[in-house]
């Protein structure tokens, strides 16, 4: 009885031994090995799944991390969740497209030092047959009210993105009220991804961002109807993605010299020589707009704004 | 043990259609916060398994069925309330938990600790009062009884172990909210799970590739399985 005692009381003593030195081995990682000062911090950028799943950011990444000895924790969440993540002071930088969204987060004192980073184009995408005859409409509401009067199916985001953020404001543009569409009106709930697989098991039309498209373009069996600026369609389709600090007077915590260093370098010309070179299938998914010589003072601030608006500023 | 699993998995699976490092780390990482968050759960739930067996008190049939309730806790729940504790506005913000494979721990443990109590509890429960009483009679302590009686009821505890196992390394909705999917530039994970990584391949049409790591999911389950019906049956030459 005491031996078995003894047999059981050690097993549990070396399990916990297991399983703390499992803890500690893992959570380490922020040891200072004699590196400069930033070296083995880091960064947490929340942003959007399009410029995750196109694997833009891996690319984006790995030369930063080299460059400064940190870490990047790329969050891919949508732009909604990725700017609340940012405002409960989980991230230190978020990287999204929805500007209204963006604007919101700075005027609520939670993001800083906003800038442009790139942009590509929004498409609507169906199956081959196109029922409701959009293939040949460079404009986007022509197209959405098409959709809509022919009751195709519709595959929506409904996840609060930057990419639903933009359906919406083209079914406002329309003059359709996307609150009274009936059942050929699907919402997904999910991701870019999610929403093409689902559109292109439906043979249904849906909103995409051009990059998510092409880089999915050999799972799927969607076509681009209708194209946006970057094939010279409407400029009501573009999609520019802008990355903003976390307000370090927000949250004190947050890393905000990194998350500079990342905007500085991401914005800068080795990141935007790497967004230029970024292709699938030979085709370029985003272009850089963040290095300009002409000054542009409309990204740092939300849009419309200007020093005379605001009392508090003169 | 990580190690050894990885490589018969792999002798299971065969040719990867990714960075061999991608994969690996993945399944460390799942390994690593399943095992830690069970054995953490085990090493709670067992005690209160016993206490709550051995025990006659008021109130016990409604802690039972909480238990029991317990067992069946929807994970995005429980990942939503982590998220909140862990994140920087929560109780436990400044330890700065969010997104760390600890945080996914905490998640895991929340779920897999009633199933735990709950089936050992039914397990313990069913050890007769007479076995109880005879090792008493011979003079043992309170604690010799509850040995006595884990014994008794060790396959019962064993299935226990594996159900919060199962319940753990499954589990999709807790870990994605609080680890947030991450894997690092060089493909690295750092809180990418095998549940995680199959959720964004599918989510990016990748059918295939997340069949594949379904089939690594399975095998590990079968895996972790065989070992612990293995170490169950050798209990010492004893029978």
């Amino acid at each position: 009885m005491t031996i078995q005692r003894r047999e059981f009381i050690a097993a549990i003593g070396s399990g916990a031994a297991v399983g703390l030195a499992g803890c500690t081995a893992l959570s380490g990682d922020d040891g200072d090995d004699g590196g400069p000062e930033i070296s083995g911090e880091t960064l947490t950028l929340t942003t959007t799944t399009s410029t995750e799943d196109t694997g833009l950011l891996d690319e984006l990444n790995a030369p930063f991390e080299d460059r400064y000895g940190v870490t990047v924790d790329t969050v891919a969440q949508g732009t909604g969740a990725a700017l609340e993540t940012a405002r409960s002071g989980d991230s230190d930088v978020v990287m999204v497209h929805a500007r209204s969204l963006e604007d919101e987060f700075i005027e609520d004192g939670y993001g800083i030092n906003r800038r442009d980073l790139m942009f590509n184009d929004f498409v609507i995408v169906g199956g081959p047959d196109d029922p409701a005859s959009i293939a040949s409409s460079d404009d986007a509401s022509e197209a959405l009210n098409a959709i809509a009067d022919s009751e195709s199916t519709f595959v929506s985001r409904g996840d609060n993105s930057g990419t639903h953020t933009k359906e919406l404001e083209l079914w406002a543009d329309a003059g359709i009220d996307s609150e009274t569409h009936g059942e050929w009106y699907v919402d997904v709930g999910g991701g870019m991804g999610e929403a093409l697989n689902r559109a292109s098991e439906l043979d249904a039309y849906t909103l995409s961002d051009r990059g998510t498209y092409l880089s999915m373009h050999g799972n799927i069996t969607l076509e681009i109807l209708v194209q946006g600026p970057v094939e010279d369609g409407p400029e009501s389709l573009m999609n520019p993605y802008g990355i903003v600090a976390v307000n370090p007077d927000a949250h004190d915590h947050v890393n905000y010299d990194l998350a500079l260093a990342y905007i500085g370098y991401i914005t800068g010309p080795e990141g935007q020589e790497i967004i230029e070179n970024y292709t699938t299938e030979d085709e370029q998914l985003f272009f850089p707009e963040a290095l300009s010589e002409a000054p542009n003072f409309q990204q740092y601030v939300p849009e419309g704004w200007s020093a005379s608006d605001d009392g508090g500023n003169s | 043990m990580v190690d050894m699993i990885v490589d018969i998995t792999t002798a299971f699976v065969g040719e990867f259609p990714f960075e061999w490092n991608y994969i690996r780390s993945i399944i460390y990482v799942s390994l690593y916060v399943s095992l830690v968050a069970v054995t953490l759960s085990t090493l709670c739930s067992l005690p209160i398994a016993l206490l709550v067996g051995f025990k006659e008190f008021r109130g016990k049939a409604l802690l039972t069925s909480i238990i029991n309730t317990g067992m069946g806790f929807p994970s995005v729940v429980v990942g939503l309330i982590v998220l909140f504790a862990v994140s920087n506005q929560g109780p436990l913000g400044s330890l700065e938990l969010v997104f760390t494979p600890e945080a996914m721990i905490m998640s895991q443990f929340i779920l897999a600790a009633p199933v735990i109590t709950g089936v050992s509890l039914a397990a313990v429960s069913s050890v007769e009062q007479n076995v109880r009483d005879a090792a008493y009679a011979m003079g043992g302590t309170r604690l010799d009884v509850a040995l006595v009686t884990i014994k008794e009821a060790r396959y019962g505890i064993a299935t226990a172990v594996l159900a919060g196992f199962g319940r753990a390394i499954s589990e999709v909705g807790s870990v994605l909210i609080v680890g947030g999917n991450i894997a690092s530039s060089d493909g690295t994970s750092k809180t990418r799970t095998l549940t995680t990584a199959i959720q964004l391949e599918a989510r990016q049409g990748q059918y295939e590739t997340a069949m594949i790591l379904g089939a690594i999911l399975v095998v590990l389950v079968l895996l972790v399985n065989a070992i612990v019906v293995r170490l169950g049956s050798d209990d010492g030459g004893y029978r």
